[in-house]
């Protein structure tokens, strides 16, 4: 066994084992941090398939941003965990017995026997002056320009469905408004009182 | 080396952990965001193993892509889910029968 195999196979094995206990544990917030651990060791698998660039922005945006929105989400709302986890033994066969069929019906598509490395042969390592990154962008912003574009305004529309949903305005709430602020004239707010001089 | 079929075989137990996932907790929103995501990473998972055997960075491309829309469609579901707890203090799927669907 080679060392590029055995780096694989435990990544591969962190990786399955970390995703079975996202959908097994009873707190979601280990659930989320197990999420974590599954994104890095796909990361490090990324890695060995030389796409360096994804696996840093896999990191970087799913472990640095997605996952730590929802550890916030998880950690902000008060769920009562008993009533949810409720029908966990109940559906495990039939959820086990799907998986199982699944599992072998893909096994038996994708396995050694239609894409072993008889049938697909390993390419060949890329030299030490390859650089994916730019590799990448060589394709992104030239043939796939305007799926990029369309890309950047679906983040925009996910910025604004975000806000737009989540923001309410609560009658209670005291706030400043700048503007009246800044247009306040001096009458406003100082009055003269002419009176008499008392003895 | 490691051949193609060992990725294929990851992304496969990966999907179908996730499908368990589904199955398992089917009641709590937010495991069940994390077992989507989870779906999408054994997808991508399956994209990168054919980008690098095929040469071909198309692949890697779409890749890309889709973890554009998952972080969109993470943010969305998140902010539903926080405005769905805030007026029903509730996250539990069978409560969510107010369209007698």
């Amino acid at each position: 066994m080679t060392f590029e195999k055995f780096v694989f196979y435990l990544f591969a094995a962190i990786l399955v084992f970390a995703a079975t206990m996202v959908i097994t544990r009873r707190n979601p917030v280990h659930s989320a941090l197990f999420l974590v651990l599954a994104f890095f060791s796909s990361a490090g698998i990324w890695l060995l398939a030389e796409a360096e660039f994804l696996a840093i922005v896999l990191i970087l945006v799913y472990v640095g941003a997605v996952m730590v929105l929802f550890l916030f989400v998880v950690m902000m709302l008060d769920i009562d965990l008993a009533t949810l986890r409720a029908g966990f033994i109940k559906y495990m066969p039939v959820g086990l017995l799907v998986a199982l069929v699944m599992a072998i019906e893909m096994f038996m598509v994708v396995g050694p026997s239609n894409f072993g490395l008889d049938k697909v042969p390993a390419p060949a390592a890329q030299g030490p002056s390859y650089n994916n990154t730019e590799e990448l962008g060589n394709v992104l912003y030239t043939v796939y320009m305007y799926p990029f574009e369309i890309a950047a305004v679906i983040l925009l529309v996910g910025i604004i469905a975000a806000i737009g949903l989540t923001m309410r305005k609560r009658p209670e709430t005291k706030f400043q408004d700048p503007s009246v602020q800044v247009k306040v004239k001096k009458a406003d707010r100082l009055r003269v009182v002419k009176m008499d001089a008392e003895d | 080396m490691i051949a193609l079929s060992d990725y294929l075989i990851l992304g496969a137990i990966l999907f179908s952990l996730s499908v368990t996932g589904i199955f398992l907790n089917r009641k709590n929103v937010i495991i069940l965001l994390m077992c989507v995501e989870l779906m999408l990473l054994a997808v991508n998972m399956n994209f990168i193993a054919f980008s690098h055997f095929h040469g071909d960075t198309a692949g890697q491309v779409f890749v890309f892509f889709i973890l554009t829309v998952a972080a969109a469609e993470a943010a969305i579901g998140l902010a539903i889910l926080v405005v769905l707890f805030r007026n029903r203090r509730t996250i539990n799927v069978e409560d969510l029968d107010t369209l007698k669907g």
